[in-house]
């Protein structure tokens, strides 16, 4: 095969990841973006599969060394393992799904650089020379595929636990962590910079430095995160993992996993902008933690210290709802965590067929990663058309008649717009106040993840509907049907 | 200089992806994300020619090796799953259009 062949095909799957990802930025285009963009992956290792030889690394051709039996092994083994996870997923789990494919995905990145690594470093001569004599670009990059792979390993095992309630959802704030976590991230960089740069024969020894520091660094830096930040986190995790890629591109001196690596890493930091604007506060604020978590109450006020509360049950609910002639429902975590979908949507079909207008608002950063509630509400086959965006229905609330929240919080919380010392003042937030009558879906009287009282609850339109979401709304959709 | 043009690919590539999904839809977050997610486990590509490839007669061969196959493991995880399972949710979205 002519030895330009295989490149030329390389940069047809660029092409195709680039057209993949545009698509995928419509809602027209993006399932044949997908496909696209599977189909570029599908040519990139049918190309690197049957050319062997024909890629030169740093000018030498290395000989064959595993068998293509162990090759299609594990690449049966790998398909087999993510063809059941992506079949076997319930749409709620999504979040965790998305952390731990992106998590394996950063550790292939750093095997890979290690593979290079030790294959090279142990060869011929027991001495890092080798590593020098690759080039301090390659150096570099193998140094940072190891550490953003491995950070993106352990940290997005760190977030799938607290995703999935296996590790607390609220910021554990270690003592002394910001120098930890500098110390980490100094260390690692040491290690990584010892290990490459410097003629000694520990290269191993600080390699595994290197790998130590960045898996540590990745569990620390996650750890002291509230469970509600965890879109920003899954994003920005996104992000490293394709900077891993790429990294790991620079290593092999293959340019099509420098531009796919480099375009995820894009996507990934543009959406974690997006959900830090939603939720009004800087990456660096989210960052560095302590704020928030499942159940967190901030100090001095008692957020749970409610007056005047007025609760409804599921008949005065369906009565709220029958003499409605518009609704919005805003769904939160809340839903997602009570299955309640499915329902919402069967509530939202028998009010319409009563000829009222049915909307539902969603808000960036509700749920764990970014839209995830516009996921959960596809799955229960509610119209696209009835999911509006915060900034196209804020306008509306004042001439709706009743909002119906599903288990969200600090979302519909009019404290960021009318107390100026609340913690989340200034965060975008649905004006759910303003609608005629507004029912409140809700366990208790519990904070969100902010740990702040929400003064909506008191206020004259509230009615709190105490009770599991799913329930409740089944409740009202029997109510409804019988009146 | 090999080098030095592969970080021109890398900038470029970075302004590119910037350009290309500069206006996200909230509903498209999630399938972006994984999508981008899976195109990620491009780094299957090295974890190919690792395997492939490796020093002879070194002691590091067999370490090398072992790892390159784990990595063809992992980075395929990455890519079947995400790609399916964002092929999963994107029909979701395209089977409602029908109606």
């Amino acid at each position: 095969m002519d030895t330009s062949l295989p490149q030329l095909l390389y940069l047809l799957a660029t092409a195709l990841f680039i057209l993949g990802i545009k698509r995928l930025s419509k809602v027209k285009t993006a399932r044949s973006g997908n496909g696209l963009a599977a189909l570029g992956m599908l040519l990139a290792i049918v190309v690197t599969l049957a050319a062997p030889g024909a890629v030169e690394i740093e000018g030498v051709l290395r000989p064959i060394k595993l068998s293509w039996q162990m090759i299609l092994v594990g690449l049966a083994i790998g398909a087999g393992i993510g063809a059941l996870m992506a079949k076997r997923i319930q749409m709620t789990g999504m979040p965790e799904l998305v952390a731990l494919l992106n998590g394996v995905g950063g550790l292939a990145s750093t095997f890979v650089a290690l593979s290079e690594f030790w294959g090279r470093d142990f060869g011929a001569d027991v001495t890092s020379q080798n590593v020098i004599l690759g080039g301090s670009v390659w150096a570099v990059a193998i140094i940072l595929s190891v550490m953003v792979g491995t950070i993106t390993f352990t940290g997005s095992l760190m977030a799938m636990g607290k995703l999935s309630g296996k590790i607390s959802g609220n910021p554990v704030v270690l003592p002394g962590r910001h120098i930890l976590v500098a110390g980490l991230l100094f260390g690692g960089l040491a290690c990584g910079y010892l290990a490459g740069f410097d003629a000694n024969n520990n290269a191993d020894v600080l390699m595994y430095g290197l790998i130590g520091c960045a898996a540590l660094f990745g569990i620390v830096s996650v750890l002291p995160i509230g469970g509600a930040d965890m879109p920003v986190v899954v994003s920005l995790l996104n992000s490293y993992s394709g900077i891993a890629a790429s990294m790991a591109g620079f290593v092999i001196g293959n340019p099509l996993l420098i531009v796919a690596g480099a375009l995820v890493g894009a996507a990934g930091m543009i959406l974690t902008v997006i959900m830090c604007k939603a939720m009004n506060r800087s990456l660096l604020h989210v960052l560095i933690g302590g704020f928030g978590g499942d159940t967190a109450s901030v100090g001095g006020t008692d957020a749970t210290d409610y007056e005047g509360i007025k609760s409804a049950g599921p008949e005065e609910a369906a009565m709220i709802l029958e003499s409605a002639t518009s609704v919005i429902f805003i769904p939160g975590y809340g839903m997602a965590v009570a299955q309640a979908q499915h329902v919402v949507k069967e509530l939202g079909v028998e009010l319409e067929k009563r000829d009222v207008t049915v909307r539902y608002a969603i808000h960036p950063v509700a749920g764990r990663m970014p839209g995830h509630m516009n996921v959960l509400l596809a799955e229960a086959d509610v119209p696209y058309e009835q999911l509006w965006e915060l900034e196209r229905i804020n306008a509306d609330f004042k001439t709706t008649d009743v909002t119906v929240i599903i288990g969200a919080n600090d979302v519909v919380n009019p404290d960021a717009i009318d107390n100026p010392q609340s913690p989340i003042a200034g965060m975008p937030i649905l004006h759910s106040h303003e609608s005629g009558t507004v029912l409140m879906i809700k366990r208790s009287l519990s904070p969100g993840y902010a740990g702040i009282k929400n003064p909506l609850f008191e206020r004259d339109n509230c009615y709190m509907c105490f009770g599991d979401g799913k329930e409740f709304l089944s409740e009202i959709l029997t109510e409804l049907k019988e009146g | 200089m090999i080098l030095l043009l592969m970080l021109f690919v890398f900038v470029l590539a970075i302004f590119a992806g910037n350009e290309l999904i500069s206006k996200v839809p909230p509903t498209l977050h999630t399938p972006l994300m994984s999508g981008a997610n899976a195109i990620s486990g491009i780094t299957i590509v090295g974890a190919l020619m690792c395997a492939q490839f490796g020093d002879e007669g070194g002691v590091g061969e067999s370490i090398a090796t072992v790892l390159g196959v784990c990595a063809i493991v992992f980075a395929t995880i990455n890519v079947v799953g995400g790609f399916m399972v964002t092929d999963r949710m994107l029909s979701m979205f395209a089977s409602k259009k029908k109606k």
